[in-house]
């Protein structure tokens, strides 16, 4: 029988991850996209934490990952504020728009 | 332990007192009329001016639960000499950079209350993640600093360069936020526990090397921390951020969250992950090195004066770190003292660029400051006193930050961080030493605008005479650094 471990969901939460990583840094379309990386990158965290707090038989880890949940969404509304302001002065949310300061 | 024990709320005072200001201020300003432009502006004030009373009662309250280490909320919160000076340092920060914005914030049409109250929730953040036990807690400060200053760099919402600035700083905030987080879950997960005393006996208990995943999450961490005190190789934000917030706001995040990301940086590196020094030494050697080098080099072709007040903030934390790559109580000291010089430099050389406008605009191109001695003969000395300081020039204050840092270096026998150190120290002298140029020996310009604000030529009076008596009366920076840095290493 096979089954799944500890290791499946790091492997699984280290995909994830990696892809909000990659998904920020390679991206070079919208500014939407790199919120949806920042959302991946925490999901991947929050799977961790679980599987985590289930091996090792302890409520802290899942206390943490409601914690990373509540800031993740209010980290989504700023951000999203944010853009709407930017979006406002600048008629655009190309990731290649965003380029007024250099150096 | 049962768990319906009620916390001891007293080490945690100074937090209630200023969330439930927060809370208080915020009424304060929404329940106001302040449709008209005068009336917000006077809103404005009155936020701003309370604000200021605010941080100061908090450092007092501060003061007063100051004492021996003692933790409480479940070993989440912890109260040491270590964080009463750190919480001291980025108050006196705050308080300033936000007493010294009143008129920049009504000159260009931002006077809206939520400034004062955004700032005090950006301090609260900051007290908080001094005061972490637990990578819980840790993170939770960290997000409310971090939140609450995402916005204030785009606080001027019809301006682009503020916008632009606050939409990066938010999206390499997040993913800096994001690997923190991942490294957290990492060292949770390996290491069996989030509090940083279990941490610390776990690891003091186990031989030989430790999980893989634990280096792995130390690494995220590091990397996390290293973000937010802007240390190569992940500055890229800074210059951005610095240039395009508004020139208060840009003060603030040069004074307030760099001590408090690096009282954490510390906190973190020496507490749970202490006896693995060896694992993550040669990461903030490298991180220190690196910062420094870009640092002085980056700066020189800099045009604009905020801009290069970021990479000398690169700077500056480069030669910080030398003190945390340390790693004994020397160590931690120097960089103490180092941060307690720099947080008083910086305000002033803030306050003067504020000072400087011309027409009725930010005079923000070093080529500009040209005519300032003419028109200006005492703002020009204050800024020439803080560059010489800012580039180490005996007697003044820098001079010392640097020279006690460089000392612990050599004690510790560190001779490569001291000697690349001394040499970016000499190489960063250049451009501060330029803008002395620019304002006494270049051709003058138009004349700049009078009169400067009552509350910039008090900050600029005071910070002036701080920098430059250091000298005479060190001893009581050095003697509570000193006390901090034994708590964080013995405790």
């Amino acid at each position: 029988m096979f089954e799944i471990g500890l290791s499946h969901y790091l492997t699984v939460a280290a995909i994830v991850f990696t892809i909000g990583v990659f998904g920020i840094f390679i991206n070079r379309k919208n500014i939407i996209v790199i919120m949806m990386s920042i959302e991946l990158m925490l999901l991947a965290v929050n799977i961790n934490l679980v599987a985590f707090s289930t091996t090792l038989q302890d409520l802290v880890g899942q206390v943490f990952a409601i914690f990373v949940l509540t800031v993740a969404a209010a980290e989504a509304a700023i951000g999203l504020a944010i853009l709407v302001i930017y979006f406002r002065n600048r008629g655009s949310i190309a990731v290649e728009d965003i380029d007024l300061m250099k150096g | 332990m049962p768990m319906s024990e009620f916390p001891n709320l007293i080490p945690a005072m100074p937090e209630i007192f200023l969330s439930i200001t927060i809370m208080v201020l915020l009424m304060v300003g929404v329940f106001q009329n302040s449709d008209t432009v005068e009336t917000s502006v006077r809103v404005n004030r009155q936020i701003l001016s309370l604000s200021v009373i605010a941080l100061i009662v908090t450092g007092f309250l501060v003061l007063s639960v100051s004492g021996p280490t003692i933790t409480t909320f479940n070993d989440l919160f912890i109260l040491d000499p270590f964080a009463t000076f750190s919480k001291i340092l980025v108050l006196i920060g705050a308080a300033l950079t936000l007493y010294i914005s009143r008129s920049y914030l009504e000159l260009h049409q931002m006077a809206r209350f939520e400034f004062g109250v955004l700032a005090l929730c950006a301090t609260l953040g900051m007290m908080m993640m001094i005061s972490a036990n637990d990578l819980m807690s840790l993170y939770v400060g960290l997000e409310i600093q971090s939140l609450s200053l995402y916005v204030i760099a785009a606080f001027r919402r019809d301006d682009l360069r503020s916008t632009e600035a606050g939409l990066k700083y938010f999206v390499l905030g997040a993913l800096a936020s994001g690997m923190l987080l991942y490294g957290s879950s990492l060292v949770y997960g390996f290491a069996g526990s989030t509090s940083f005393a279990v941490l610390a006996d776990t690891f003091a208990q186990s031989d030989g090397a430790p999980a893989v995943g634990v280096i792995i999450g130390i690494v995220f961490i590091l990397a996390g921390l290293a973000f937010k005190v802007s240390a190569v190789p992940f500055h890229m934000w800074t210059p951005d951020v610095y240039e395009g917030a508004p020139t208060p706001v840009t003060a603030f995040f040069a004074v307030a969250p760099k001590v408090a990301a690096i009282a954490l940086f510390m906190r973190v590196m020496v507490g749970p992950f202490g006896e693995l020094d060896d694992q993550w030494q040669q990461i903030v050697w490298l991180v220190a090195i690196a910062s420094m080098v870009l640092g002085s080099l980056a700066a020189i072709n800099q045009t604009n004066i905020k801009r290069m007040m970021a990479y000398s903030s690169i700077g500056h934390i480069g030669f910080a770190l030398i003190g945390l790559c340390i790693g004994n109580q020397a160590g931690i000291q120097s960089v103490l003292v180092y941060m307690g010089i720099y947080v008083f430099m910086t305000v002033g050389t803030f306050a003067c660029i504020l000072c400087m406008r011309r027409g009725d605009r930010m005079v923000e191109d070093i080529s500009e400051l040209a005519g300032l001695s003419k028109s200006r003969p005492l703002l020009a000395l204050a800024l020439t006193i803080f560059m010489f300081s800012m580039a180490g020039i005996p007697p003044l204050a820098g001079f010392f930050g640097k020279l006690y840092i460089f000392l612990a270096a050599i004690d510790a026998e560190l001779y490569g961080l001291a000697i690349i150190g001394v040499l970016s120290s000499v190489v960063g002298s250049f451009y501060y030493l330029r803008i002395v140029k620019v304002v006494y020996f270049d051709e003058p310009g138009d004349a700049f605008d009078q009169p400067i604000p009552k509350s910039i030529v008090t900050v600029l009076v005071g910070t002036t005479v701080l920098v430059v008596f250091f000298i005479f009366y060190p001893a009581p920076l050095l003697d509570s650094a000193a006390a901090a840095a034994a708590s964080l290493i013995g405790g």
